[in-house]
């Protein structure tokens, strides 16, 4: 009942957007998974397309759908943007990739940017952040602040995302404290700020005095500041739903990637590519960090300038759950090892999803 | 540890429940409103607004119930006085309430909420294990209780239930004994849409005590199940809330555990308990038919 739902919202929207042709130079479309008003992961692109907005004026025009399901319904979301004459879609979930792919061999002269995906044509290009880079400066954040030395950590699907998320945040906190553990609560879904909750109250009875979360809404955070344990932001600085338990946050910018990409397309000069940027390009950025002693920020900071430097968070000794060796002292996994990451460093208290 | 887990529980189910007595009124009357989840986001973004513009929780949550009854007036004029078809409005009764939810509560986007204070009920609140999770609660859950009790009562024990249910089970005869029924339908409709408002200032003020788009994902088709899933008798949605918020809550400490079930069959759990409970109550077939309202979902023109 809840896809007939979703899917009857998604035919209205498609009705709206595609009303308005005009006179910009260019089309740039956008599909989002959630609503734009989820303040984390959805909120945050359309913030880039409002950069876009700013930056260029009349001679971009935009357009967004937002909470359009993975799956087959995408598929005709994003060939309804390109048949309505969009010259650049941005997909801005993983489970658009295949549908992404499949409209654009239809539409040859339409780019395509699939966000957080593997797959690319040529006139699909990707374009993903490497998250896990905050996701360790947490890591170590929680190491040192934890008292019980467990943390509690809500996944929304078992994909590599995810997973390399997890594992840089268990790698960050086994730093400082080579005992830590994690504990992983997936709730098969981007967005439900009552589940989010229930997951962070589940997490918190069985002794976990950290939360951070790979979901789209605030519900988490605010769970930890009720109950006076501490979190982090996911997707954009949260502060003012834990004044005094977010410690810091993990923040998406896509500003500057959409503009450059535009820019490119207006330029004639776009071509295929699979871009992947973080903490050094500012793609990815730290929220101020609040409620932690000066000892603990000073660490954060210094550990933020190496990844800034260029020192990758998964570089050996790396070792999986099952004992085997990841990665020997010193070697760094290269960016396929780490975008297609699909088992968990040891340590985490959980069995992956195959 | 145990008492936790019940004080979760008691938070998952109150909305189901709320909502779920609500639409179980309106189909007694004969209407189906399959606009449950759109009513009650426009609680939940109505009774956010009002609450952080107050500072009030009361208030909030009374202009929740204004809201839900509001949709609920717009979907009985188009139901009962124009006769449009009932699932079709009830569909586009969802969809406008959740594009005008996120309208009104574009502004209120990453603003912290106020929470409904706690009500602690004297002597009761201090009882080991019961105390805590029964009587130290917001005055919204004592309220979802309040309402299955009043709901039971009136629709088996009062001329008032008799008419209802008799306008719910043969329109045509209720109006042939001189019954407006229409007017009937309109005042359940609007006792649904109440209920419906009032869970979503309960997602919004105490739940998860924030406005987000889409917050309820979902809650308003699930309160719809638990209806068919009590066959319309009002105890028995207080067993199918507390089941399905059961159920939730604690696949996520067995995932907590670190026991090896995949997590998308715990997810699924919830949905999986309700249907094989929902086949056991349907086994009895007697029971079943007598408890359908006969008219549900049929239009009622009446002659003159």
């Amino acid at each position: 009942m809840k896809n007939i739902m979703k899917a009857t919202v998604a035919a209205v929207a498609f009705a709206a957007a595609s009303s308005a042709a005009s006179a910009a130079d260019l089309k740039a479309c956008f599909v989002y998974i959630g609503p734009v008003g989820d303040f984390g992961w959805t909120y945050q692109h359309d913030q880039g397309r409002l950069d876009v907005v700013e930056k260029f004026g009349d001679r971009v025009e935009t357009a967004y759908l937002e909470n359009v399901p993975e799956g087959p319904d995408s598929e005709r979301a994003i060939e309804r943007f390109a048949r309505d004459g969009c010259n650049i879609i941005f997909t801005t979930s993983f489970g658009y990739m295949n549908p992404t792919l499949k409209v654009a061999k239809k539409y040859p002269d339409v780019m395509f940017e699939h966000a957080t995906g593997y797959k690319t044509a040529d006139n699909v290009a990707t374009y993903n952040s490497k998250f896990h880079e905050g996701r360790y400066i947490i890591g170590q954040v929680a190491g040192k602040m934890s008292k019980t030395g467990t943390a509690g950590y809500i996944g929304s699907f078992p994909i590599p995302e995810v997973v390399s998320g997890i594992n840089a945040f268990l790698l960050g906190a086994q730093s400082i404290n080579p005992d830590f553990k994690v504990k992983v609560v997936w709730v098969n879904t981007w967005f439900d700020p009552g589940k989010e909750a229930d997951a962070a109250k589940a997490l918190i009875d069985q002794g976990a005095d950290i939360i951070t979360q790979h979901t789209d809404s605030t519900a988490p955070l605010q769970v930890a500041q009720e109950r006076g344990v501490h979190g982090f932001g996911q997707a954009s600085d949260q502060i003012a739903f834990a004044k005094d338990a977010q410690y810091t946050a993990i923040i998406d910018d896509w500003g500057p990637y959409y503009i450059e990409r535009v820019q490119a397309a207006l330029d004639g000069t776009w071509e295929s590519a699979q871009t992947w940027h973080g903490l050094k390009e500012g793609h990815v950025a730290m929220a101020p960090y609040t409620n932690l002693p000066d000892d603990v920020i000073a660490m954060a900071k210094e550990t933020e300038a190496k990844i800034v430097g260029g020192w990758e968070p998964f570089t050996g000794p790396l070792t999986k759950q099952d004992g085997t060796e990841a990665a020997a002292d010193g070697v760094r996994l290269d960016d396929g090892a780490i975008l297609g990451m699909n088992w968990y460093v040891k340590g985490v208290d959980d069995k992956l999803p195959q | 540890m145990f008492e936790a887990v019940l004080l979760t529980v008691i938070t998952a189910a109150t909305p189901l429940l709320i909502a779920a007595i609500g639409e179980l009124v309106v189909e007694r009357s004969g209407v189906l409103n399959l606009g449950v989840e759109g009513m009650m986001i426009m609680g939940a973004v109505v009774g956010f607004a009002v609450a952080n513009q107050t500072g009030s929780g009361t208030l909030g949550v009374l202009a929740a119930i204004v809201a839900g009854m509001g949709m609920a007036l717009i979907f009985g004029f188009l139901v009962l006085s124009l006769v449009t078809n009932q699932v079709a409005t009830g569909l586009a009764l969802t969809i406008l309430g959740l594009g005008v939810s996120g309208m009104i509560g574009e502004a209120y986007i990453g603003v912290p909420g106020l929470r409904l204070p706690e009500l602690y009920i004297p002597v009761l609140s201090e009882l080991p294990l019961i105390g805590p999770v029964f009587f130290q609660q917001d005055a919204v859950v004592y309220l979802g209780f309040a309402l299955v009790a009043l709901v039971a009562f009136v629709l088996f024990r009062t001329r008032t239930g008799l008419i209802l249910r008799a306008v719910g089970d043969n329109h045509g005869s209720a109006h042939a004994l001189g019954y407006s029924v229409i007017k009937v339908r309109y005042l359940a409709v609007l006792f649904g849409g109440g209920c419906a408002g009032l869970a979503g200032a309960y997602m919004s003020l105490a739940y998860t005590p924030q406005w987000v788009e889409n917050m309820t994902a979902g809650r308003g088709w699930i309160a719809l199940a638990l209806v068919v899933f009590a066959s319309w008798l009002p105890f028995r949605v207080i067993a199918g809330a507390y089941l399905f918020g059961a159920v939730t809550v604690l696949t996520f400490h067995a995932q907590a555990q670190g026991i090896g079930v995949p997590s998308q069959l715990l997810s699924s759990l919830p949905y999986i308990a309700t249907i094989a409970v929902l086949v056991l109550i349907s086994a009895n077939r007697r029971l079943t038919l007598v408890n359908t309202p006969a008219c549900l979902g049929k239009p009622f023109v009446p002659d003159r």
